[in-house]
């Protein structure tokens, strides 16, 4: 296979559809909506099923109803658009039926703007939904990796009938760069056994999120607790860069993983060891690997663009081991990899303590 | 190796476009690359940029605060660019939209009447085609040769007819040396 110059969006979209997807059902926004528009293009032209629907509301339920069938579904969106899916992810989650959601962050809260962030963090990895349940969570911070994880999106979904989560940006969605897209893999024709695809010849099968006797949604809750124990130990991702001899560490994912990239190589030509750990599933999150990395360094930096939602998730695998320090932008404004570098210089020559919180003193710096 | 160019002006000027061949060009030539463009609730005659990072290992940031050429189609680009380019890098100045000189002398400015030229060549869309090639002469990152084999790739088939008079546009554009 060749490389082709893609955006991010149009790489998932075609990545999706390469992976075997049979139904789409989305609403336009932006920055996402090159996604849709593919799709528009190329599923109904391989016989697939696409519905623009009417709301974001009926996205979700149509493709709530799609994964019923067992058939590989589909929705994607930007921050606003995902909030209104909620309701239906948490009983997508509570059917134990498998989808992939792509959501394309932009600045918020509410309206906001068009402009990357990654606000939606907590939203999709700490729940958002209603009830008790994980989403699978993968963050890709190139088009290529965008391709790849859509794909795994897929598979992690219909392995642990779970929801799969593409997490990114309108950076990333927008961005062109150099993509292999995979071969095209044939539509899925045998499907699970709790699939739903019409009772001749069978017993029936019943899908629902609805358990009205308490010790029965008990029964569900723990087996949604222990896959999700499985996941953890089973699909961790994370990528590294320049850890082996490292004094201090940076902590990011997505495009500002990326962009800490750029910061962290400048600090390597000044003397400062210093590396990065890129998670690439932000759920399940590489506690393990950063709550070892504490053990080992002497400051982690955490940045993102948001107000330090995964920085709590940090702060949990570090458990005051190592004292941490953060940088944000937020509201859809994008770093540029001086500012993080100045960060590294700053934790590199300063005295760090463990004491107060991260958050606080970067705040504090920000009003300076 | 990794350099940065910025190519900004109106929407219409065919600035994402420029930038999306030289992403082409480079991606030709095995180099790393990535092209990102200004978007917002942008419009027609609208400032447009993109930013194009083309470099030898895994690029980092896609963005650049101090990129080393700069490529400004009209006046508000230089206005905006102009103290950003790197001390020591290019600037290419589209003289047929810009009334004044650069300020700057710490980095090298190319001006070229863009348009003029264009309009000579029988075409004011290949603007976008000549200060590219007043770039690649100040800013070898490419050569014309790595351009028109992506031009020859790359443009649409409605358009294929006017390979010739790119090529015209790109040459005339590189006969511009800082």
């Amino acid at each position: 296979m060749t490389k082709e110059l893609m955006k991010g969006n149009i790489a998932i979209a075609e990545a999706a559809i390469r992976a075997g997807l049979q139904a789409y059902f989305g609403y336009p926004i932006t920055p996402q909506t090159e996604l849709l528009e593919w799709m528009s293009a190329r599923m109904p032209e391989l016989g697939r099923a696409f519905v623009q629907s009417e709301s974001e509301l009926g996205a979700i339920n149509m493709v709530y109803g799609a994964a019923c069938t067992g058939k590989r579904v589909m929705t994607s969106s930007s921050s606003p658009g995902v909030s209104l899916m909620m309701e239906g992810l948490s009983y997508i989650a509570g059917t134990e039926v498998p989808m992939v959601l792509v959501d394309v962050m932009r600045g918020g809260p509410g309206l906001g703007n068009i402009a990357p962030s990654q606000s939606d963090y907590n939203q999709i990895v700490h729940g958002g939904g209603h009830g008790d349940y994980h989403t699978i969570c993968l963050a890709p911070s190139s088009v290529q990796e965008s391709i790849d994880l859509t794909v795994l999106a897929f598979d992690l979904a219909e392995k642990y009938r779970a929801i799969s989560v593409v997490l990114t940006d309108g950076s990333l969605g927008q961005m062109m760069e150099p993509g292999e897209l995979p071969p095209m893999q044939p539509l899925k024709t045998k499907f699970s056994d709790w699939a739903v695809s019409g009772t001749e010849g069978r017993e029936r099968r019943f899908l629902s999120s609805i358990y009205i006797d308490p010790p029965a949604e008990e029964v569900i809750n723990l087996r949604l607790l222990r896959r999700w124990q499985q996941i953890q130990a089973s699909e961790v991702r994370y990528k590294d860069y320049y850890l082996d001899d490292a004094d201090f560490a940076v902590v990011g994912f997505g495009s500002v993983g990326r962009i800490a990239l750029s910061a962290v190589r400048t600090a390597r030509a000044e003397g400062i060891k210093v590396g990065l750990l890129r998670p690439v599933t932000v759920s399940p999150f590489p506690t393990q690997q950063i709550s070892e990395l504490a053990t080992r360094v002497k400051g982690i930096l955490v940045t993102e663009m948001n107000s330090g939602q995964m920085l709590d998730d940090v702060n949990l695998a570090v458990a005051g081991k190592v004292p941490v320090e953060f940088f944000a932008r937020l509201g859809g404004v994008v770093p540029f990899p001086d500012e993080i570098l100045a960060e590294i210089r700053r934790m590199a020559t300063s005295d760090l303590k463990l004491e107060g919180h991260p958050r606080d003193r970067w705040l504090a710096r920000m009003a300076a | 190796m990794q350099t940065e160019i910025v190519i900004s002006g109106f929407g219409g000027q065919g600035v994402l476009f420029a930038g999306q061949l030289l992403s082409y060009a480079a991606m030709d030539r095995g180099k790393n690359v990535t092209w990102i463009p200004s978007y917002g609730p942008e419009m027609r005659g609208g400032t447009a940029n993109c930013t194009v990072v083309v470099s030898d290992e895994e690029i980092g940031s896609p963005l650049a605060r101090n990129p080393e050429a700069v490529v400004v189609m009209n006046l508000p680009s230089l206005d905006k660019y102009e103290p950003l380019v790197k001390p020591g890098g290019v600037l290419v100045i589209n003289q047929s939209m810009v009334d004044r000189k650069a300020k700057r002398n710490d980095i090298r400015v190319v001006y070229i009447k863009g348009n003029d030229i264009a309009e000579e060549l029988g075409n004011k869309r290949l603007t976008n085609m000549v200060m590219i090639g007043g770039l690649l002469a100040n800013h070898p990152f490419l050569t014309l040769e790595d351009m028109e084999k992506a031009l020859k790739e790359h443009l649409p088939a409605k358009h294929q007819k006017l390979l010739e008079v790119n090529y015209q546009a790109l040459r005339r554009g590189a006969e511009y040396k800082a």
